[in-house]
């Protein structure tokens, strides 16, 4: 063996070693991430624990009331941000012209991506609690997450959309179909499956946001369960930040089983998409 | 074909002087020509000569690519195609078109070929299981999958599918059907069966088929015309047209029995 093939096969070791031994350490932090919530979480798990509101100033009991602010907030999100999102991304995909206004929509889209979330927070504020007049309330919190959600939704709608082989808008407008039938009848169920998984991803990281909803939408303490978008609501991500700051004295495993039940819901999320996404993969293939 | 005959049935083009511009750069010039109904047309010439191009007037799927203009005359049945009021949707319609590879939509046998009529707001049951069943034997496919209408388009081999197009093609009755290339990525049974297909359809349709296989235009075309890109510097023009018998036997100009010859190309 030549000295020049010696040194290619342990060049080719080495960069297997090093890549494989970064993809063993996000398995592992993953996994040590999710064991040590499961771990320290599951000894608070009971039925107390997700049908009742909190008591004893809050070193005991349940955290209903954080679970129903999350799932309000977070399909308010979905109800702005799901429709305004996948139309901008059809607009984006299939209409838009190439050229100078098209790429300041898209500088914009990427510049929103990259506002830290403590300013949509700011900004939730200014506009949607004092200037609407909305109040923290679950409508403000749900327009300020919506706001952080959009260019992940816009950008997870343009490239499913983009994928969907040209071939196909052609063959739809050669049968006299308009382009809007060809993007409703043709296009769009085909790029369904990324559509769906790209949303549920943005959506769950906004299930998680906390300094958006800091001033928009949480309170501290509420036993009542929320009655209208105007009410505003205890949140799962805001709890674990109250529990672990401003609570002397409790039971540390209460922290724990909510950000348990925060992460279970956001997993659960996505692996229903996934899941979907696959069987759908099925269906449609290229 | 006689005159009377003509005269009766629709699917007549008639181009005149036409060109086609990307921006600044002309692609085709001059074309002039007529493509008579109930036969099939075939358009050969090297890679680059503008053949699919001039296909693309014929049903204003040129308008779709930004920057292409068209200018000259092209009628059907006497009406001007890129009149004001001729809407572009309602001409394809009338003009079909079956693309190079296979492109079935992502939906049942049944929903592909049901496409055209829907779109065309036919709703009914029995009216579209009948446009079904008349398409998918006209593209000789329906023996083969008259069993199985509600599976998948992309189950079927890739020949099947290209009938499928050409079935889904003439579902909206079309008078012309314009075909780029659909025989170039099967394999040699699957064109065969392609081929048959197409010489059966001259009975209803008027068929216009860009090639690059002059065999399959010797065999299947009635008229052919012969397109050249002389240098990148020039438009491609039209040659010649003519019978495909006299073309292949008798070229009328020297560069096209160079290349029906295979001296280029």
């Amino acid at each position: 063996m030549s000295r020049r093939i010696r040194q290619a096969r342990l060049t080719q070791t080495l960069a297997v070693a090093i890549t494989g031994a970064a993809a063993a350490f996000i398995v592992t932090a993953a996994l040590f991430l999710l064991g040590y919530i499961l771990v320290r979480g599951l000894p608070a798990m009971s039925w107390e624990f997700i049908s009742q509101p909190p008591r004893g100033q809050m070193k005991a009991g349940g955290i209903l009331p954080s679970i129903i602010g999350t799932l309000a907030l977070t399909s308010g999100t979905a109800a702005f941000a799901l429709p305004v999102g996948v139309a901008a991304g059809i607009y984006l995909s299939e209409y838009a012209p190439r050229g100078r206004m098209t790429r300041i929509i898209r500088l914009a889209i990427s510049n929103m991506a990259g506002v830290p979330s403590i300013v949509y927070g700011l900004f939730g504020l200014a506009l949607f609690v004092i200037l609407f007049s909305f109040g923290t309330s679950i409508l403000a919190g749900a327009l300020t997450l919506a706001c952080l959600t959009l260019p992940v939704i816009i950008t997870a709608t343009e490239e499913a959309l983009r994928q969907i082989p040209s071939d196909l808008r052609q063959a739809s407008l050669a049968l006299g179909a308009t382009r809007w039938r060809t993007i409703y009848r043709v296009v769009l169920p085909a790029a369904a499956p990324g559509i769906v998984t790209g949303s549920i991803l943005g959506l769950a990281r906004a299930a998680g946001e906390t300094a958006p909803i800091l001033f928009t939408a949480a309170v501290y303490y509420k036993r009542q369960l929320p009655t209208s978008i105007f009410d505003d609501v205890m949140v799962l991500p805001y709890h674990i930040y109250i529990l672990a700051t401003q609570v002397t004295g409790r039971p540390d495993d209460i922290i724990w089983g909510t950000a348990l039940i925060l992460v279970g819901g956001v997993t659960a999320g996505s692996v229903i998409a996934a899941t979907w996404r696959s069987l759908q993969r099925k269906k449609v293939r290229w | 074909m006689t005159e009377s005959r003509e005269q009766n049935v629709t699917g007549v083009f008639e181009l005149e002087n036409v060109s086609v511009t990307y921006g600044s750069e002309v692609a085709i010039a001059g074309v002039s020509m007529h493509i008579p109904p109930r036969a099939v047309t075939a358009l050969i010439g090297p890679s680059g000569c503008g053949k699919s191009t001039l296909l693309r007037c014929l049903n204003r799927m040129n308008d779709e690519i930004g920057s292409a203009k068209v200018r000259g005359r092209i009628t059907l049945d006497g009406a001007d195609i890129y009149a004001k009021e001729m809407d572009p949707v309602e001409l394809r319609t009338r003009v079909g078109q079956v693309f190079q590879k296979p492109n079935p939509f992502p939906m049942t046998i049944y929903d592909n070929v049901a496409y055209g009529p829907r779109t065309q707001g036919t709703r009914r049951r029995s009216e579209l299981d009948e446009v079904v069943e008349r398409s998918l034997k006209r593209a000789a496919l329906w023996g083969e999958v008259k069993k199985d209408l509600k599976k998948h388009a992309f189950e079927l081999s890739g020949g099947q599918q290209q009938r499928l197009c050409i079935a889904r093609a003439l579902a909206t009755q079309p008078e012309v059907v314009l075909m780029d290339e659909p025989a170039s990525s099967l394999d040699p049974i699957s064109t065969q069966q392609v081929e048959d297909t197409i010489a059966e359809l001259k009975e209803y349709v008027t068929i216009v088929i860009v090639t690059h296989n002059m065999q399959q235009a010797a065999r299947i075309s009635d008229l052919t015309a012969f397109m050249l890109r002389e240098s990148m510097e020039e438009p491609a023009q039209l040659v010649e047209v003519g019978e495909t018998r006299v073309m292949f036997t008798n070229p009328g100009d020297k560069r096209t029995e160079a290349y029906i010859t295979g001296r280029f190309g």
